[in-house]
């Protein structure tokens, strides 16, 4: 099989500006909902924009919950990108309470107007980073700027798995999470220019081995 | 460091053309309006803007080549806008790669469009265009259904214009602006027609007023002529975004020396 990413398709977001930038890449990469496609690539991708509840009912009545849970037990690399990162936790309060895909244990919640400027928080942020050896952030400068349009925040239980930082008003939030094989980023790195491209190509690599 | 201030270029074309010419890249079709959109992501633009100024439906396969073409080169954010008018059309631009559209005439004359476009797109990607201009009166209670503001001993409120600068409609600017966010538009992109093409500057009272009285994000449009009036829009405008053409168009200052200028006196840039 040649080496292949998946991005997952369920419906929420615009998945093309990430399949883009893998053939810029010249990585072969693919938009599905199949489970067996899915399983069977390199690496996945969660991608995502919208609500939190809409999303994890799709993923549901796709059946790609267990496929997820599958990816993740069979150590395959996984990449959550802003809602995809958010579905990775416990739970979140976005418009009513729902639970999430529990691989990161913690929840997401909303800015809080009197905290922040301006809900979204729409630009160019820094991300603080709290191991700069890791595979993902390699010839990325700590502070470096990645752009961010997100309303809701997680909060991870477990400190260590929070890689990256950034400060939104008064608010500091997770930008970065990993455990074992499963990342994911707040900000779009699609989105990001140059860093975020290194961000990809650093994944890949991490998918290669 | 908090958010970064925005620098934003926009290119104006019509018919696979930029329109205002460039000194430093020869334009002739959208291949070209492409390398620019390259030339900017490359030398620190934080966004790009294309505006279609032809905007008629049986040209907008055209824009979306562009749009396609432009998303398989450019990784930082993209907005597309002119003569979208139906929920359609706001999917169209999206599918072949735009991240937000633009919309104003459309948006004045039927309203449903921002909030249609915010349910099933979300507000990040729907970003309302007013073109303002300022109506000076002797008193507010001339104008009590606008928002008026004093301006150097005078008094004025700003009229929204439609159709490219070209109808008034009465409505009163800021009203509309507090409207079209309250309808689900996550930006406003706020163009000074005062101030357009005069490079003598920002309508600061116009963005302000905008800044201080909204939740979303404003980006500041018209009116710049050097990097010190995109630092003014910033500190006393309070604008989230700048957007500029002609003074990035023709390299009288690259992108880098106005985030300089504005670093200097410590606005947060993404250098």
């Amino acid at each position: 099989m040649p080496f292949n990413i998946a991005i997952i398709d369920y419906e929420m977001g615009n998945l093309k500006s990430i399949y883009k930038l893998f053939r810029y890449l010249e990585v072969k990469s693919t938009i599905t909902s199949d489970p067996k496609n899915i399983k069977d690539a390199d690496g996945v991708i969660l991608p995502g924009v919208g609500a939190f509840g809409d999303a994890m009912e799709h993923l549901n009545e796709k059946n790609l919950i267990t496929t997820i849970e599958d990816i993740v037990k069979e150590k395959k690399p996984l990449f959550g990108i802003c809602l995809g990162l958010h579905l990775l936790f416990s739970q979140s309060s976005e418009m009513g309470k729902h639970k999430g895909l529990d691989m990161i244990k913690g929840g997401v919640i909303s800015f809080d107007k009197t905290k922040v400027d301006k809900i979204p928080q729409i630009g160019w942020n820094n991300v603080q980073l709290l191991d700069e050896n890791h595979f993902l952030v390699k010839e990325i400068p700590n502070n470096a700027y990645f752009y961010f349009v997100h309303s809701f925040y997680a909060i991870p239980k477990e400190k260590e798995t929070i890689l990256g930082k950034t400060n939104y008003g008064e608010t500091e939030f997770c930008s970065i999470v990993c455990k074992d094989n499963i990342i994911a980023t707040q900000f779009h790195p699609e989105k990001s220019g140059k860093y975020g491209i290194k961000m990809y190509q650093n994944f890949i690599h991490y998918c290669r081995k | 460091m908090p958010l970064a201030k925005r620098i934003i270029p926009c290119l104006d074309v019509t018919n696979n053309r930029v329109v205002k010419g460039t000194k430093f890249i020869d334009i002739k079709d959208a291949g070209d309006a492409i390398e620019l959109a390259r030339f900017y992501d490359e030398n620190g633009a934080d966004e790009l803007v294309f505006l279609d100024i032809t905007a008629s439906s049986d040209k907008r396969k055209i824009l979306i080549e562009l749009v396609e073409k432009t998303g398989e080169q450019i990784f930082i954010p993209f907005t597309v806008g002119g003569g979208l008018r139906t929920v359609q059309d706001i999917k169209e631009i999206l599918r072949a790669g735009a991240d937000k559209v633009s919309v104003n005439t459309s948006a004045v004359q039927n309203s449903e469009l921002i909030t249609e476009g915010a349910k099933i797109f979300g507000s990040q990607c729907i970003v309302t265009a007013i073109d303002a201009k300022r109506v000076y009166v002797e008193s507010p209670e001339e104008a009590q259904q606008n928002v008026v503001i004093k301006v150097d001993n005078k008094y004025c409120w700003w009229e929204v214009y439609i159709n490219g600068g070209r109808t008034p409609t009465g409505k009163d600017a800021i009203l509309w602006g507090e409207e079209a966010t309250n309808l689900g538009s996550g930006e406003i992109l706020l163009t000074s027609m005062d101030c357009d093409g005069t490079k003598n500057g920002y309508d600061l009272e116009l963005t302000r007023a905008f800044s201080e009285g909204l939740d979303v994000p404003i980006i500041a449009s018209g009116g710049a002529g050097n990097p010190q009036h995109i630092v003014e829009v910033f500190k006393l405008g309070k604008a989230d975004a700048a957007l500029a053409a002609s003074i990035f168009h023709y390299n009288e200052f690259p992108i880098e020396v106005v985030k300089r200028e504005c670093n200097k006196v410590g606005i947060p840039m993404r250098l």
